[in-house]
């Protein structure tokens, strides 16, 4: 017998999912009531640093490649100098680049990334190829909005953003 | 930091009506009085006046959508701001935002890259 499955193994894996298995459930619940949930960003420093001048994006909307080119270049940030020290500036890509669109296991946060080529690493959300067929509707005064002010500013439309959720309106 | 900041930031935590101050804050005016002293020997001490009117005044030096502190802060420290991209911020008076300057390397973070975008210099 592989060492892999002896009982006692076994009985750790169980009483871990055991464990996670009621947080499963709620999600596949979120995923069923329309299929159309991004993960919030959990981790508070990501929070803290990246959430401060616009609401923390949810990482499963852009790929892996393209928190990697945004973390590298933090210093030209949008006109803006986002930069941060080292130490905490890679525990946010590891996280960004771990929760990505395109990482193992997003197979349904992804799929705004429909449409993007594999060796592109586009910075913005709002100019994906599918986020821009979505908000073809939206129209110029909606977009003129002193409130709105900003296509980056998804929480001024979608009051649900920073749960997660985009298709409340 | 340049001496004009300070004073903006100290007018802000000495701003009435003052209620309890989160620890630390007291340390961080004290660091920031020594630092002025050591730029500028002229320096006596901060001024309410000097830092309201830094805050509103528009500089020509940093990006053009961001004239002013008051441009994202709003003109009244006691009430929210927004940022260019519409998230709010929460008032920079410490009267309504106790947490506030209670973390220097925040308020570094913060003044580096927001004089940077209003003055046109850290
Ligand atoms: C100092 C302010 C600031 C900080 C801090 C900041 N950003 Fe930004 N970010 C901006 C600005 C300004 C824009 C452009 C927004 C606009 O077009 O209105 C932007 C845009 C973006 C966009 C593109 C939005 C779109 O249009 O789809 C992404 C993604 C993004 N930021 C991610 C991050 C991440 C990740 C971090 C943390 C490492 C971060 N930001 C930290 C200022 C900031
Ligand atoms: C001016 C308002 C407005 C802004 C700002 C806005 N959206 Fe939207 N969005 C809409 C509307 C309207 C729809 C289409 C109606 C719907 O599907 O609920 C939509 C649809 C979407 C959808 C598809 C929803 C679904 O059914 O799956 C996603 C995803 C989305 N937006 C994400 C974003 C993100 C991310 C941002 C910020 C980068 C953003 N939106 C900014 C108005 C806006």
């Amino acid at each position: 017998m592989s060492a892999l499955y002896k009982p006692s193994r076994l009985r750790a894996a169980l009483s871990v999912l055991l464990v996670l298995g009621p947080g499963f459930f709620v999600l596949d619940r979120a995923l069923a009531g329309g299929g159309h949930y991004y993960p919030p960003v959990s981790d508070p420093l990501v929070i803290e640093e990246c959430g401060g001048c616009h609401m923390a994006y949810p990482p499963s909307m852009l790929p892996a490649r393209s928190w990697q080119a945004m973390m590298a270049s933090l210093d030209q940030h949008f006109g803006d100098d986002a930069s941060l020290p080292a130490a905490s500036a890679a525990r946010i890509e590891r996280y960004l680049m771990w929760h990505a669109g395109d990482a193992a296991g997003s197979r349904h946060a992804g799929k705004l990334l429909r449409g993007v080529s594999a060796s592109a690493a586009p910075q913005r959300i709002s100019e994906l190829p599918k986020w821009v067929r979505e908000h073809r509707e939206v129209s110029r005064a909606e977009w003129a909005d002193p409130k709105v002010g900003s296509k980056a500013n998804c929480p001024a439309c979608h009051r649900d953003a920073e749960r997660g959720y985009f298709d409340d309106d | 930091m340049n001496a004009a900041i300070r004073t903006l930031v100290l007018s802000l935590l000495l701003a009435p009506p003052a209620v309890v101050q989160a620890a630390g804050i007291d340390a961080q005016i004290e660091r920031l009085a020594g630092e002025a002293r050591a730029a500028d020997p002229a320096f006596s001490a901060f001024s309410l006046e000097r830092g309201a009117e830094l805050h509103q005044r528009a500089f020509a030096g940093g990006k053009p959508d961001t004239p002013a502190c008051a441009t994202c802060h709003g003109k009244d420290p006691r009430q929210a701001g927004q940022t260019r991209t519409g998230k709010r911020i929460d008032a920079m008076a410490s009267s309504v935002s106790p947490a506030r300057y209670g973390d220097s390397e925040k308020v570094e973070k913060w003044f580096k890259r927001n004089c940077q975008e209003v003055l046109g210099r850290a």
